[in-house]
């Protein structure tokens, strides 16, 4: 590694401890730090050997209250290929009235020793909550409709391997804003990363008061998909869930494709504006639905390389949070 | 015969005086310097309320006595200053029989150191469908004047109408939970702007409340029937019952301290102390808020204690329990808030926090005058007292308290209910 470990990683609160809690919590020497070392396990990762020795005897704990195969997956095969001992847990549905509280459950799998608490749960903040109540990393790995860091980082390493810089590039994110937590992660990372982003979505997808956080926060709002398209230099279009479609959000799936999919006709005026233009999705699709099949598995899709990049960003943030820390504390 | 000396108390702003009490009953105002054999409260440089009434509380019995019982809530009041408190009817099981709301009646007079009085039902169950026994509950030995299905909304229109007719005979009120479940639903947990999609938290917007207030100002005068509004939280709220007085509509409001003070901001930390029903909203509207109590818009303030045990609280944050403690901390609030600005005075003080609320539950013994053939219900007040809050000092079962931790203007001294020291200097007596 060439990466020195005192210009690496997150925010501290409790005890020292760092996390990695939201991408707020990272400035840009912290993310570029990142995207470097996810580059050097990227490479690791293309040999026949993939394993390195960095964490072993260090033992991370991927606790899911949600289900999540690839997040998981991910995180898990991460933490293998570095050496540390990787367990999964399921938590079940979070038990609001009687019973368990997040509390109990968080501390009893802390109470077994683990380095690092990997978190995904369906309620925004959970993993702040964790982080104030035990002694391990918390890394989280998607809560609710707030953050999902991680995602947002290997999204910005594989535009970068494609782009380069992504300075003064111009992102196109579309779909159901409301309700995703990878656009909250991507607005902070992009815009750190000094990407100009507009957001697009019908207005029942938009979050409430997003005209001042837009305002504040230096980004674009748009209704207008074929508007934004042609200065696009990368589209990333959000899984619409199955849940939103039956006349809450928008009238019907038809419409919605017609208004916000990224059809072969939008994929053809995309690719004659700028033919360098990539497209990323964070899955799973819905193909036909916000994503026609020419645009996900065409040359400019990064939808597969998102997901190669994702091991490599996470074992990049392992990494960081874990590696050395004997004689950092 | 016992016989209670309150020297040098300045009577809710209007000067000192000497209280003689006797029997539970106000025999004298004026100068009496001593009056021998009497037990001596001295109260120079204090102000006298009449007794502190609250309109909304939730005293968790029965069903939840490990996070507040009659007895432990009507100690936390009593330290608080009030000498009556409202309990609502979202126990279990609810209050919505005659035979519940006299258990609730009883288990407060046992414990002694308030007036409990239950709130009664408006639907069964409070599922928002068939009215509950409204008239067995007024006929009973409770008395049961205020109806209310809070925590939930009586967002049936029909019902809502109903439910004002009907109580109508007996001069009741309808005490409205204004949340229109289809704009807020039951996940809904942060005011609806900026901060709720940064957050990522489902939104409450204001107008799920102001849309039920304006529906059931306009039902109110259509039956010709009185309603209240509970926990009024926004400026758009404000602004419908402002209307609605001027068009001689029988409504009142309340607001909590809670509103009158703390914003939508605390819950960047995701902290569920901070999780209530309704939301903290925007300072806007707190500002409104303060306004309409003071120029009498809202009428009472009234503190939604509502205890939760440790476990409930300790969730993911839209996953716990809504609500905060406020008993023992509404009079300091509300010093700090409205008097220390000047917005209110002690007299302002006793009509929001005595008076009218007083008037609205129909409690004939409290909220009166301190004159002479009043009952002797009295909160002796510290104006320039600092406290600051410490939430395991609390006499609550619950330690869900916001305010821990801030420096308030205003303290209770003592509470005095029907000639009886319940509390001195936040214990009882």
């Amino acid at each position: 590694m060439t990466t020195t470990l005192d210009t690496a990683a997150a925010a501290s609160t409790r005890s020292g401890r760092r996390h990695l809690l939201s991408v707020a919590d990272l400035d840009h020497a912290q993310i570029r730090t990142i995207l470097d070392t996810a580059a050097e396990m990227h490479g690791v990762q293309q040999r026949e050997v993939k394993k390195l020795p960095t964490l072993r005897g260090r033992t991370v704990v991927n606790l899911f209250f949600e289900d999540s195969t690839r997040t998981r997956s991910s995180f898990e095969l991460a933490g293998k290929w570095l050496s540390a001992d990787v367990i999964n847990i399921s938590g079940k549905g979070s038990s609001t009235s009687k019973g368990e509280s997040l509390r109990d459950t968080v501390l009893t799998v802390a109470a077994m020793g683990v380095d690092a608490l990997v978190i995904r749960h369906s309620a925004s903040g959970a993993a702040h909550q964790v982080s104030q109540w035990v002694d391990a990393h918390v890394i989280n790995a998607g809560d609710g409709t707030h953050e999902h860091p991680t995602q947002a980082l290997l999204d910005a390493y594989t535009m970068e391997r494609r782009l380069g810089s992504l300075e003064g590039r111009h992102v196109a994110i579309v779909g159901d804003l409301t309700h995703s937590r990878v656009v909250r992660s991507n607005l902070l990372c992009l815009r750190t990363l000094g990407a100009r982003v507009t957001l697009v979505a019908p207005p029942t997808l938009m979050p409430a008061g997003i005209g001042s956080w837009a305002a504040a926060d230096g980004f674009e709002l748009s209704n207008d998909l074929d508007a934004v398209l042609p200065t696009a230099d990368a589209v990333m279009m959000l899984r619409v869930q199955r849940e939103r479609m039956s006349g809450g959000f928008f009238p019907t799936a038809r419409e919605y494709t017609v208004g916000y999919g990224l059809t072969r006709d939008r994929l053809n005026a995309l690719m004659a504006a700028n033919p360098d233009a990539v497209i990323c999705h964070p899955g799973p699709m819905n193909r036909g639905l916000e994503i026609a099949a020419d645009a996900a598995d065409g040359a400019q899709s990064l939808i597969l390389d998102q997901v190669s990049a994702g091991v490599a960003v996470r074992m990049s943030v392992l990494y960081h949070l874990l590696a050395g820390e004997e004689g950092q504390q | 015969m016992s016989t209670l000396l309150i020297t040098g108390a300045d009577l809710a702003g209007s000067g000192a005086q000497d209280l003689l009490v006797e029997d539970g009953v106000i025999t004298r105002v004026g100068s009496i310097g001593s009056a021998g054999g009497a037990e001596v409260l001295e109260a120079d440089g204090l102000v006298a309320l009449p007794g502190l009434v609250d309109l909304h509380t939730h005293l968790r019995e029965p069903g939840r006595e490990d996070a507040e019982t009659i007895a432990s809530g009507s100690a936390a009041a009593a330290v608080g200053g009030f000498t009556a408190v409202l309990a609502m009817a979202n126990t279990n099981p609810v209050t919505d029989t005659a035979e519940a709301a006299e258990r609730v009646l009883d288990l407060g007079r046992a414990a002694g150191l308030v007036d409990v009085q239950p709130v009664g039902a408006v639907t069964k169950g409070l599922a928002g469908e068939e009215l509950a026994e409204l008239g067995l509950m007024h006929r009973s030995r409770a008395r049961v004047k205020v109806f209310s299905d809070d925590g939930k909304c009586v967002h049936d229109a029909r019902v809502m109408r109903r439910a004002l007719e009907y109580v109508r005979a007996f001069r009741g009120v309808v005490s409205q939970h204004a949340q229109d479940p289809h704009l807020a639903g039951s996940s809904a947990c942060c005011h609806e702007g900026e901060l709720s999609g940064r957050l990522g938290l489902p939104g409450w917007p204001g107008i799920a409340e102001e849309t039920i207030v304006a529906r059931d100002v306009m039902l109110a005068r259509h039956t010709g029937s009185r309603v209240h509004v509970a926990h009024v939280s926004t400026a758009g709220s404000v602004e419908v019952v402002r209307w609605a007085k001027a068009q001689g509509i029988d409504v009142t409001a309340e607001v909590t301290p809670h509103h009158l003070v703390l914003t939508t901001d605390l819950l960047a930390g995701y902290d569920p102390t901070f999780k209530v029903n309704p939301p903290l909203r925007p300072q806007e509207d707190v500002d409104a808020l303060r306004a309409a109590l003071a120029d009498g818009t809202i009428d009472a303030v009234a503190t939604d204690h509502a205890p939760h045990a440790r476990h409930d609280k300790e969730h993911a944050f839209v996953d716990a329990a809504f609500g905060m403690l406020g008993l023992e901390t509404a009079l300091s609030v509300v010093s700090d808030t409205m008097v220390r600005t000047g917005l209110l005075d002690w007299a302002g003080v006793a009509r929001v926090m005595s008076s009218n609320p007083a008037r609205i539950a129909g409690l004939e013994g409290h909220g009166r005058p301190l004159t002479v053939g009043s009952p002797a219900n009295l909160t002796l007040v510290d104006p320039d007292a600092r406290v600051t809050v410490d939430r395991s000092a609390s006499l609550s079962l619950s330690r869900n308290n916001p305010w821990h931790g801030r420096s308030l203007q205003g303290a209770v001294e003592a509470t005095v209910l029907r000639g009886t020291v319940t509390a001195r200097k936040g214990a009882l007596a």
